[in-house]
């Protein structure tokens, strides 16, 4: 049913009106008034004229204009354009020269060129039957004369070896990366900086100043975007930085690409601290993951009044009063918090590594132990 | 059968001596001519191809933009080739840019900078390639609506249709790809959210990552990998499949839209030589001429505002370029939704809207013609273009999906609409989330409707002609609108397509016996009906002959525009 | 034309800034003035004034005593960096609660400003008004600017979006815009924290730390757009609207041009 053709209702409904033929072609003004064709062809020829002056000023602007230079148009006080000189100059002269080509060359087609329609005839894809047979015909003298019909084995052989030889190129590829085995994951992605933490201590240091932050020096309302001590080292009161441990390179990349931590003071009063991360918290002074859990954009637009921290990616947002809980968007899981408290100097440190793994889902990830929001 | 030696050497002066005296008087390019065709037929590919001809038309350009915009990206790529260093090493930034003095940031973004500041001409090209690449795949989108709604699609063109399916999938990875490469804080961010949907998909994710980033996010051979994906991987493929696109449009000869002496037989307009090949060859200028003017006059993509990539830093309004826009709305506006089962997570809330989203789209285009032609049961091959309206079910179709893409769209850019309209961001998120599942279905409904009114009124205009403005009083006192009889171009125009009527339901066992129908589910006849069955019926020739005695004898009372009982609708 | 920006204040800050600074050495002078009786008198008479004013325009909602209430939060410990901030950005005294208090023409003196704050300081410890060495930008090295980029770029694009141009925050808040803030309030706003925002102390943000984010802040607003116009500077967004407006738009005009027949002689 679906191959022949049959839906039409009415096939001699198809041209209720006969066709009446391509339409008279009449003659353009350019065809008919010398003077108009004349003043097209000059216009043409004008606009190819203009093209190596714009040539000339565009390497003038290339060799005169120092790169550095601003051009700044200004028009009733408004600021229109303050840019790069010779970016615009160039554009400008560059980008003008190359449109007038185009529209020179399609105003020649339009006006100066004969435009008269042609008919084509068009011929349908398939083939007549003549056509098939023989290709038929000879299709089957190719296969009688490769004497795959005797021996027949031959095309299976051949299919399996093509096959098994695509296997090595696969294979080949699997030293892309290494592989995310069970172990393999227990020392990258469920592994932060703060693992080091209790045996050695983490200080948590300001990102960008690597101070580390006094948990006296902090207020309610207060929020510091800081990083483990092991990340990129600590600077002390007298501006030394301690380089000891700090990492460098694409592993400082990853190691922060999980590390990074918003350190916020929250008045206890108005939180809500679970029995179980009761030791978590310095005097209201809560640490979580900056990497969301939804696909792990660093986060810390929080809100000193409402406790809520927002994702600018797709704003998934959470609940810093509560554990972390998602109030709203896309992300599933609660943000992870880091459990902190002071050394004897009263810098704020990690107790230890989160305990649930920071950033997006992925399948292997066990998220049973994960906080949910009213969990104790 | 070999020639004898004798007769070969008989031959040979013959070829040697006559010829050039032959060519002497005869223009010199001749010359050249005759050495081409006597090593590759030049001749014939001239008589086969030089006057061709190719209907005219504004939307049949689109593709074309595409093209060019494709060939500028590669022209404008190559330059940005000779300083870019797809490297993630870092360096202490001296460059002339001041705000970045002394700051350490990748050699990637280092040398994007240098191109912006110290290669003269360099920020121009860096911002044509990025213009022509946001144009590229602007222009494939708007032309792959255009052969949707107009059917071109349909048979014998579905390979076509399936091949620039695959191009626009890749368009996407050649822009998303080389949108990574500068490594700047709005690239990087992208990374990672490409990193957080490559994790949700099921089993296989966390594996993908590690191969594809070598390690856990983001590693340090991203920006290298993803440099060979796009200036070799994917512009080879594109290259590859724009030339078989190309070359499959040339064999079936284009399409062209309804018109007098247009018909399934023949292609009307003007020959490639001279005057296509002056329009498309000049069109290339103007597309070339107008990104040449964007790159001086819009910048785009400061990336030195940006900054380089850190994974702990980010900035509000975070948005992809527009083509992965819709991924993004979908993501932002999916609810939480995920599974914990056992010790194994699966992100739904990600995987559906990012990776999700992507296949459904590419699988729905891809599937279409083949499921219009199940549906319609139309094996007929089509060259006349559809008007939109004379397809209803499918321009409504389309619409809804232009409907969904655009509400999707606009949660891309939740944030921005609601920082510049000062509105509420979670107002305007659940407000996304039921104008998604709405939206589309009000949108069909209305298009729907619109187009079975339009295809009213092409009938009645076949029949009563157009309006005149002129009110006639008649002898009795009665008022009417005169109506002018429109052409027989018009007339022809208007009902030369096809009408289809819907598969029936057939169990296979037809009296005939052996040469009987294949078997037809009665859902597929129901489908067929939904699809097919509501079209307005044009009119007969006998109606038209009959309208035109009606309107002779000036009886101009029953002829309402709606409601009249001589529309009978299909069924 | 004119050569490449150097580092300079905004134009406009400037009387302003002059007006702050005399004032600033006035406290001062008269802090240390041999006279400490009339310094007394001096203060106190301030604020008084301020309490005076604060009764009219504040109390209503801050509470008599600053202590809070339903309509406006407490004041005790938010120091006069705070009440110069919302008063002087035209913030305080709101007309109405709403989602996002807005910015409006400041209508009082700077010397009510400051008595009002001088009274304020009074509930309880908090930051003061700063004296322009906290927060002036002047002087710091190409270097010091860039790594104020780098401090921005950790503490503050996250709300206030790249170069400080503004971002959405949940249920209608938004993180305003920092082109055009005085360095005084930007100051003002890390220390004090105002309104959602939240705050940044001195020991952990240093002093030289929110001047070089100024620093950066006020030369990446005053840098040229390299690359020509902005089309509303809101990145791949409106880059996106824009090639379809005028991209598409303009191409498939000019298509139509190339494609439609021109005039005929009939």
């Amino acid at each position: 049913m679906s191959n022949d053709d049959r839906p039409v209702l009415d096939p001699t409904t198809d041209h209720v009106v006969p066709n009446p033929g391509v339409e008279e072609h009449i003659e353009r003004f350019t065809d008919v008034d010398k003077g108009a064709g004349n003043r097209a062809y000059a216009a043409i020829l004008a606009m190819l004229g203009a093209v190596p002056v714009l040539v000339i000023l565009n390497l003038i602007v290339y060799f005169a204009i120092r790169r550095h230079t601003t051009i700044n148009i200004e028009f009733a006080g408004v600021k229109f354009l303050h840019a790069s000189a010779q970016n615009f100059l160039l554009g400008l002269t560059a980008g003008l020269g190359v449109l007038l080509i185009g529209l020179a060359v399609v105003q020649w087609a339009r006006v100066l060129m004969d435009d008269h329609e042609i008919v084509e005839e068009r011929h349908s894809a398939a083939s007549d039957e003549e056509t098939r047979a023989i290709a038929i015909e000879k299709f089957q003298a190719g296969v009688a004369e490769s004497n795959v019909k005797r021996r027949g084995l031959i095309l299976g052989a051949l299919g399996g070896a093509v096959g098994t030889v695509a296997l090595p190129a696969v294979v080949t590829l699997a030293d892309m990366g290494p592989w995310p085995t069970k172990a393999m994951r227990k020392e990258t992605i469920e592994k932060t900086l703060f693992a080091a933490a209790p045996e050695k201590e983490v200080l948590l240091v300001n990102d960008e100043t690597w101070r580390p932050i006094k948990a006296t020096d902090l207020e309610i309302g207060q929020l510091v975007n800081a990083e483990p001590s092991n990340l990129h080292g600590w600077v002390d009161d007298e501006g030394h930085h301690h380089h000891e441990d700090a990492l460098e390179g694409v592993e400082g990349h990853q190691a922060k690409a999980k590390a990074a931590i918003v350190i916020v003071r929250m008045d206890p009063n108005d939180i809500k601290i679970p029995e179980s991360r009761k030791d978590w918290h310095v005097s209201g002074i809560l640490a979580y993951s900056k990497i969301c859990t939804h696909v792990g954009c660093p986060i810390s637009l929080w809100e000193r009044q409402t406790h809520h921290l927002l994702c600018p990616c797709h704003q998934s947002t959470f609940d810093l009063g509560n554990s972390g809980v998602v109030v709203f968007g896309p992300a599933a899981r609660s943000l992870p918090q880091l459990p902190i408290t002071v050394n004897d100097e009263g810098y704020l440190v990690a107790r230890s590594d989160f305990t649930v793994p920071v950033g997006p889902s992925y399948f292997e990830r066990d998220s049973r132990n994960d906080y949910k929001d009213g969990d104790q | 059968m070999m020639a004898k030696p004798t007769a070969v050497e008989q031959d040979l002066p013959s070829s040697l001596e006559n010829r050039p005296a032959e060519h002497a008087e005869k223009h010199p390019a001749a010359g050249i001519a005759t050495w081409a065709d006597e090593r590759v037929g030049l001749a014939k590919i001239t008589k086969f191809g030089l006057r061709k001809v190719f209907p005219d038309h504004w939307s049949f350009l689109l593709g074309e933009i595409a093209l060019y915009t494709f060939i500028i990206c590669l022209l404008t790529g190559i330059f940005l080739t000779i300083w870019f260093k797809p490297s993630m090493a870092e360096v202490v930034y001296d460059g002339s840019y001041q705000l970045m003095k002394g700051i350490p940031i990748s050699e990637a973004f280092a040398s994007t900078l240098h191109i912006s500041f110290d290669v003269r001409g360099g920020l121009l090209l860096r911002q044509v390639h990025h213009w022509s690449a946001l144009l590229f795949v602007a222009a494939a989108t708007v032309h792959a609506l255009r052969v949707f709604f107009t059917g071109a699609f349909r048979k014998p063109r579905e390979i076509n249709w399936l091949i620039g399916v695959g191009l626009l999938g890749l368009s996407l990875l050649a822009g998303f790809s080389g949108y990574s490469l500068p490594d700047d804080l709005l690239s990087g961010t992208g990374l990672r959210f490409a990193d957080g949907l490559i994790r949700s998909i099921p089993i296989f994710g966390t594996w993908i990552e590690f191969f594809l980033f070598n390690g856990e996010f983001p590693g340090d051979m991203i920006i290298s990998r993803l440099y060979m994906v796009h200036i070799l991987l994917i512009p080879g493929l594109l290259l590859a499949l724009i030339g078989a696109h190309m070359a499959l449009l040339v064999y079936h000869k284009h399409t062209q839209f309804p018109g007098p002496g247009r018909t399934q037989n023949n292609v009307v307009g003007y020959p490639l030589f001279p005057v296509y090949m002056a329009k498309a060859g000049g069109f290339f200028f103007i597309v070339f001429g107008t990104l040449v003017l964007f790159g001086g006059l819009f910048q785009i993509n400061p990336v030195w505002l940006y900054g380089p990539y850190d994974p702990a830093k980010v900035t509000a309004g975070s948005q992809p370029d527009w083509y992965m826009g819709f991924a993004e709305g979908f993501v932002r506006i999916m609810p939480p939704w995920e599974w914990h089962l056992g010790s194994t997570t699966w992100s739904w809330n990600i995987f559906i809207p990012g990776v999700g989203g992507l296949t459904i789209l590419f699988t729905l285009l891809a599937l279409w013609p083949f499921v219009e032609r199940w549906i319609t049961g139309d094996n007929r091959e089509h060259h006349i273009l559809d008007r939109p309206r004379n397809a209803p079910t499918r321009t409504a179709l389309g619409v809804a999906g232009m409907t969904a893409y655009a509400v999707l769209w606009l949660g891309g850019a939740n944030d921005i609409i609601a920082i510049r309209f000062h509105m509420n961001l979670n107002q305007i998120t659940l407000f996304l989330q039921w104008a998604l599942l709405l939206g589309p279905i009000i949108a069909f409904i209305v298009t729907r409707r619109l187009c079975l009114s339009l295809q009213r009124a092409d009938r009645e205009r076949v029949l009563h002609g157009s309006e005149s403005g002129e009110i006639v009083r008649t002898a009795e006192g009665r008022y009417y609108e005169d109506h002018v009889p429109i052409s027989q171009d018009e007339a022809y125009t208007l009902t030369q397509h096809a009408q289809y009527q819907a598969v029936e339901a057939d169990d296979g066992t037809s009296p005939e016996g052996l040469a009987g129908p294949a078997k037809v589910s009665k859902k597929r006849a129901a489908l067929s009906r939904w699809y097919l069955g509501h079209d307005i019926r044009k009119p007969s020739a006998a109606e038209i002959e009959e309208a035109k005695h009606h309107d002779d004898h000036s009886d101009h009372d029953d002829h309402e525009v709606e409601g009249s009982s001589d529309k009978p609708e299909l069924h | 034309m004119n050569t490449e920006t150097k580092r300079k204040r905004k134009a406009s800050a400037r009387p302003w800034l002059l007006v702050l600074a005399l004032l600033v050495v006035g406290i001062a002078y008269s802090a240390v003035a041999p006279s400490q009786s009339s310094a007394d008198t001096e203060m106190t008479q301030q604020i008084a004034e301020g309490k005076a004013l604060f009764d009219v325009s504040c109390s209503s909602c801050h509470g008599l005593n600053g202590e809070g209430q339903s309509a406006g939060p407490s004041l005790v410990g938010v120091g006069a960096a705070s009440v110069d901030f919302q008063m002087g950005t035209g913030r305080m005294p709101a007309t109405r609660g709403e989602a996002q208090i807005p910015t409006r023409q400041n209508v009082y003196t700077q010397e009510q400003i400051d008595a009002i704050a001088a009274y304020v300081a009074t509930f309880g410890p908090g930051p003061a008004i700063p004296e322009q060495s906290q927060y002036d930008p002047e002087g710091l090295t190409e270097e010091e600017i860039a790594r104020g980029g780098a401090l921005f770029r950790a503490n503050c694009s996250a709300c206030h979006g790249i170069i400080g141009g503004g971002g959405a925050m949940p249920e209608g808040k938004r993180a305003p815009s920092l082109a055009d803030t005085e360095a005084v309030h930007i100051w003002e706003a890390v220390r004090s924290g105002p309104q959602q925002m939240p705050m940044f102390s001195k020991e952990v943000l240093q002093d030289d730390d929110v001047r070089e984010i100024i620093g950066y802040i006020n030369n990446a607003n005053e840098q040229p757009r390299y690359g020509g116009l902005g089309l509303g500077d809101h990145g791949p967004v409106t880059e996106g609207l824009w090639i379809f407006i005028l991209g598409i738009g303009g191409l498939a005009i000019i298509a139509g041009w190339i494609a439609k027949k021109g005039a005929r002689a009939r």
